[in-house]
């Protein structure tokens, strides 16, 4: 595999000595749009077969019949593993063997949970003929009716919510705090399945040497997975090797170990060959987790001051059968505005799709939606500007816990995404405002809110004789710009510029570089580069502080400062020694320092942690025909320290777009009868395009956070959908005078 | 993916040879019959690839004035050739409303034509389809139905013809010319698309190895160049079929219309007319009522097929505001977001 993220030098973006901080452009772009980043699919190993697997087109039942023998006959057809012949497992894909683990469908029998559920898998020597001999199985079930939507579902209450939350919680008197309220609003809001299609399907391709395992597939979490693939096929961790350097998109459905993969990987175990398992477009609408849908309550108490009172948000959210995956919308109202009483409550639905899952802002996107929204109506019977109304109930401390937030520029946020919108013109009644062309234009704002937690990981870093070094930590760039932030913040680790930095990422060899998920992996994973230089750095120092050749022989505890490939005297800029003359003397062509990214614990006690923003949307309207268009949002975002402004602010601007998406577009739409998805693919997906997004814009605040890790990072990669969906809604609100009740809004809503 | 044969004829009779046996499908730009291919709503044994037939990509003004433009001409050619975009401005905006500008590149003339319903029942092979299956029945009834027909649909069959395209051409009653194993014939497009009736679905039917050659525009065709729109409504501003569209086209004289046609897109299974629409607008004042009434007629007789009530108030509302823009005025340039609601009335940049 050529390295196209270590090109000869491009140390054009760098300023010496800070690399942190600057907008480099992705590292992996020339590769990327030179098509040599090789992400899973593109991986040919000699002799590599292709599997398809056939999917379910009932959503509950039993498989009673394939026609085994009219898929073999057809040519290029070399096996078909059903349930009746698959390779056994060592664990039982029903079992949850651990937090990140999904029950998941593996041929471990002939029941079918939901449409799209593989059934059988079809080995072949090309792609087309696999494909075939997947049609010709034409199985026949037994069907039960499709339990789909939230009236065929069973609701029950879950013991948890998202991955281990609480599924209830309780702060104050509610009751107390609605009846003293001298306003009461409640905003009832549903939001539907949505489909993370990132715009890389899964993708496997699997091969056995022996009990050694070599898998590449896109993944956020490489050495978790690596880990669980072992626990699978019972062999040590060490003898799986998962590559996955480059991600088309991952949104949280390639963190979990999902059934297709299982079955590449048994598909090569049985024909002893390579195996590539690519699903399509349509086969990403079931085995490989979704959005689950919501319906919301919120009710808001409030005084006539405009201070709420009382915050009781319910969610009721739909997971499948078999697994439980609750959307944890309601746990958004926690941590945002300050109300004397809060409770949230959770219900589940089993319906007859796919597991749910982590999909970019779970719970945090769906319930911003709906709070975003409650606050809107509530500024409106108060007879406040939405801005003003939320001013009112700023919370100086975290809502939930009481604790002072580690850093909360929200203020600023709300100020300056303000001011660049020109928010202060808004006339506070709606279908005030008109453009030139008679189109309804609306104004509507939200507040962003994404929590900054960190993953436990890894990393290593090699400083070399000639002055260079190799870091590494096995991270995951879906897209993101891990390859170009983190060796960022690694480059700075070692005290040199980025160009004399090898950085090697993706790949299951290296340190574990935790869970690309959470907002939480430039802090997670570059706080363990940062450290395991550091740790270099500090061995270094110690060898030249006893080494009488050294200009800093005798430093001791006045310490040094590493940049650009020297180490200075902290107290004196004129005594220095370069890297590669102490290693040289010291004999040594390598000097390997280990860090690992952590918080202090007595901070994340005493400090609740977040990313603040606000989000301000325009929508014009057309006053008959009521298509919607998103004209102008302006965001502004509070989250510690930016080591890309560049990267973050696509990160942001993504996110803001995605809550565009959530608001306008996104529906995974089933058939109530069969509970077959009626859009599986992404004709009638539906995205925003460039002509829906026009003018989308992030401003970043500047926010120095000292408690929340050791570089001050917290996340950037989900807050932007969080309050943007209720933006959107609430200027439609603006423009038209209508309180929409669903997602995504549709023309049929405002029409009447 | 079925195996296949993949033929490519030199020539239109090894064409319409090679078409007409049992089971084989004529391929153009490919973009709407390798993608039923891949679902497996369409299995040719034999893939007849049309696409280098010599001829059949020009775009001609004959000696009567009438245009006649190859089936193999491109989406996107066509929508860009200078002459027949002051000829006919909206069915080139019409063109450009329709899919991605990659689609409309590889897109044929006949293929843009011949293109099936989007009816998702229809591209799910488990669901019974009388299109697919004749006498299967159809599972859309009582499904999703949100962008079926609310014109002209029967019990058989509720789906919407998706072509943009097609919506100003049947109003400017093109002809389609046919070659075959019998020889050429000509049809006219509305024709070309028949409805269903109580117990067959409807659609286009060729016989084997008949294939689209060109389409012709009739010599009074241009005569609408100076008053002429195409408007689409979509919930996303591009890259998505029409909940509803119009086309309308008026001939302006001395202040009263001359000439008018009108149709809808994304009501039913064809581009839908109404002659006592365009009757009414005839010899009136160009104006809000005179419009009204025409889109009240427009929809005569509309009525829900499923969840889609909605949609006839929309097509009455389309169809006035095509009016309204055509009365306007065609664009000196083409709207940058063509047939957009949100293309100001002027057609300049305004809301690029
Ligand atoms: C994502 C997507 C979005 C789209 N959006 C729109 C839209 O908004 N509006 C719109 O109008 N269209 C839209 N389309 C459809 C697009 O216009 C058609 O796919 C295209 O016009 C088909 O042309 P083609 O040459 O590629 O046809 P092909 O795929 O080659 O053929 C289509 C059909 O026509 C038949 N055929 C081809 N040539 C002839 C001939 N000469 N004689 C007889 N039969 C023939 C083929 O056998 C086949 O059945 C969209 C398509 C896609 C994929
Ligand atoms: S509406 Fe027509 S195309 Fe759709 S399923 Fe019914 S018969 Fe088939």
């Amino acid at each position: 595999m050529p390295d196209p993220m270590n090109p000869a030098a491009s140390g054009h973006h760098v300023r010496l000595g800070s690399n942190s901080g600057q907008p480099m452009t992705r590292r992996d772009g020339a590769a990327k749009v030179t098509g040599t980043a090789t992400y899973a699919a593109d991986n040919r190993p000699e002799g590599l077969v292709h599997a398809v697997f056939a999917g379910a087109s009932i959503a509950r039942g039993r498989v009673t019949f394939l026609d085994v023998a009219a898929a073999r006959a057809h040519p290029g057809v070399i096996e078909i593993m059903t349930p009746d012949n698959r390779p056994p497992l060592h664990v039982n894909p029903d079992e949850k063997f651990h937090a990140f683990a999904w029950r998941t469908e593996a041929l471990q029998d002939d029941t079918v949970r939901y449409a799209g559920q593989p059934i059988a898998v079809v080995i072949a020597d090309t792609l087309e003929a696999a494909t075939e001999g997947a049609r010709l199985l034409a199985p026949l079930y037994a069907s039960d009716p499709a339990r789909i939507g939230f009236d065929q579902g069973t609701r029950y209450d879950p013991p948890a919510v998202g991955i281990g939350a609480e599924a209830d919680f309780a702060k104050g008197d509610l009751a107390a705090g609605l009846s003293a309220a001298a306003q009461v609003t409640e905003t009832r809001i549903t939001t539907p399945l949505q489909y993370h299609n990132a715009m890389e399907p899964h993708a496997i391709v699997a091969e056995w040497t022996e009990d050694r395992l070599t898998l590449d597939t896109p993944n956020q979490a490489i050495v978790m997975s690596r880990n669980a693939f072992a626990q699978y096929f019972d062999i040590p961790a060490e003898n799986v090797t998962l590559r996955s350097p480059y991600l088309g998109g991952g949104f949280g459905s390639k963190a979990i170990i999902v059934g297709p993969q299982l079955l590449a990987i048994l598909a090569a175990r049985m024909v002893q060959r390579p195996v590539k398992l690519v699903l399509r477009r349509d086969q990403m609408f079931g085995p490989v987790q979704h959005r689950g849908a919501t319906q919301q309550v919120v009710r808001l108490g409030m005084e006539a001051t405009g201070r709420l009172t009382a915050l009781d948000h319910h969610a009721t959210a739909s997971t499948s059968s078999f697994d439980d995956f609750i959307e944890p919308a309601a746990n958004a109202s926690h941590n945002l505005y300050a109300s004397p009483s809060i409770r949230t409550r959770h219900t589940g639905v089993r319906i007859d799709t796919g597991t749910p899952g982590s999909m970019r802002a779970p719970g945090e996107a769906s319930g911003s939606a709906a709070l975003e929204c409650a606050m809107d109506e509530a500024a409106e019977a108060l007879g406040l500007d939405p801005l003003e109304f939320r001013l009112r109930n700023y919370a100086e401390t975290d809502p939930a816990s009481g604790k002072r937030f580690s850093a909360k520029a929200l203020r600023d946020c709300y100020a300056q995404a303000a001011a660049r919108f020109g928010w202060a013109d808004r006339p506070l009644a709606p279908g005030q405002m008109r453009d030139e062309d008679g189109l309804l234009v609306g104004w509507g704002m939200g507040t962003c809110l994404f929590p900054a937690p960190m993953f436990p990981a890894r990393a290593r870093a090699v400083l070399r004789a000639d002055g260079t070094a190799v870091v590494e930590t096995a991270g995951a760039d879906m897209g993101q710009g891990a390859w170009t932030a983190l060796a960022q913040i690694a480059a700075d680790g070692v005290g040199l510029p980025i160009d004399k930095v090898v950085f090697h990422s993706g790949s299951s060899d290296q340190p574990d570089g935790g869970v690309a998920g959470g907002s939480a992996h430039t802090a997670s994973a570059g706080g363990a580069l940062h450290a395991a230089g550091g740790d270099a750095i500090r061995q270094l120092a110690e060898i030249a502080a006893a080494d009488p050749d050294s200009p800093l022989f005798g430093t001791g505890n006045t310490g040094v400062t590493a940049r650009d490939g020297r180490l200075y005297r902290s107290d004196d800029d004129s005594r220095s020694d370069s890297y590669s003359d102490i290693m040289v003397r010291a004999g040594l062509t390598e000097l390997t320092g280990t860090g690992s990214g952590a918080r202090d614990p007595a901070n994340e006690e005493r400090r609740a942690m977040f990313s603040h923003g606000a989000v301000f949307a325009e929508v014009k309207i057309d006053p008959e025909l009521f298509q919607i268009r998103v004209t102008r949002m302006v965001g502004a975002f509070a989250a510690g320290r930016i080591i890309n402004p560049h990267l973050a602010t696509s990160q942001l601007t993504g996110g803001m777009i995605w809550g565009l998406s959530f608001a306008l577009h996104e529906e995974g739409v089933h058939d109530l009868r069969t509970g077959r998805a009626m859009n599986a693919d992404l004709a009638g997906y539906h995205v925003p395009v460039n002509a829906d997004a026009p003018s989308v814009e992030a401003i970043l605040v500047d926010e120095t956070d000292p408690y929340v890790n050791a570089l001050g990072i917290k996340g950037v990669g989900e807050i932007g959908i969080t309050g943007t969906v209720g933006a959107i809604a609430n200027a439609v609100w603006h423009a038209t005078g209508k309180r929409v009740s669903s997602f995504p809004i549709h023309i049929d809503a405002l029409m009447g | 993916m079925n195996l296949f044969d993949y033929i490519r004829p030199a020539t239109l009779p090894e064409a319409i040879a090679a078409g007409a046996r049992p089971g084989a499908s004529y391929l153009a730009g490919g973009t709407a019959l390798l993608d039923l291919m891949k679902i497996g709503v369409a299995h040719p044994g034999q893939v007849v690839d049309i696409s280098r037939l010599p001829g059949l990509d020009r775009i001609e003004r004959l000696d009567d004035g009438a245009i006649r433009i190859g089936a193999l001409v491109r989406n996107a050619d066509l929508a860009r050739d200078p002459g027949f975009a002051a000829a006919c401005p909206a069915v080139a905006e019409a063109l450009l409303s329709g899919a991605s500008a990659q689609v409309r590149n590889a897109a044929t003339l006949a293929g843009n034509l011949m293109q099936h319903t989007r009816c998702a029942y229809f591209q799910d092979p488990h669901s019974a389809c009388n299109r697919r299956n004749a006498g299967a029945g159809c599972d859309a009834i009582g499904g999703e139905t949100r962008g079926h027909a609310v014109l002209g649909w029967s019990d058989a069959c509720i789906a919407t013809h998706p072509s943009d395209f097609a919506v100003p051409l049947v109003a400017l009653d093109a002809v389609v010319e046919i070659a075959g194993p019998d020889g050429p014939r000509d049809m006219p497009l509305a024709d070309f698309y028949a409805l269903p009736d109580a117990t067959t679905p409807g659609g286009v039917t060729l016989a084997p190895g008949e294939l689209i050659t060109a389409l012709r525009l009739p010599p009074e065709a241009a005569g609408f160049a100076a008053n002429a729109r195409y408007v689409k409504l979509r919930e996303r501003t591009s890259f998505a079929f029409a909940l509803v569209s119009a086309a309308a086209m008026l001939r302006i004289e001395d202040d009263r219309i001359a000439a008018a046609r009108v149709a809808l897109g994304g009501v039913a299974a064809r581009p839908w007319r109404s002659s006592a629409a365009e009757a009414a607008l005839i010899g009136a004042t160009p104006g809000t009522d005179i419009f009204e009434t025409a889109a009240d007629l427009m929809v005569k007789g509309a009525a829900a097929s499923g969840d889609n009530g909605f949609k006839i108030a929309l097509a009455r509302r389309i169809t006035t505001r095509a009016l309204t823009l055509a009365a306007a005025g065609t664009p000196a340039r083409m709207p940058a977001l063509p047939a957009s609601v949100f293309a100001p009335v002027t057609g300049t940049a305004s809301h690029a």
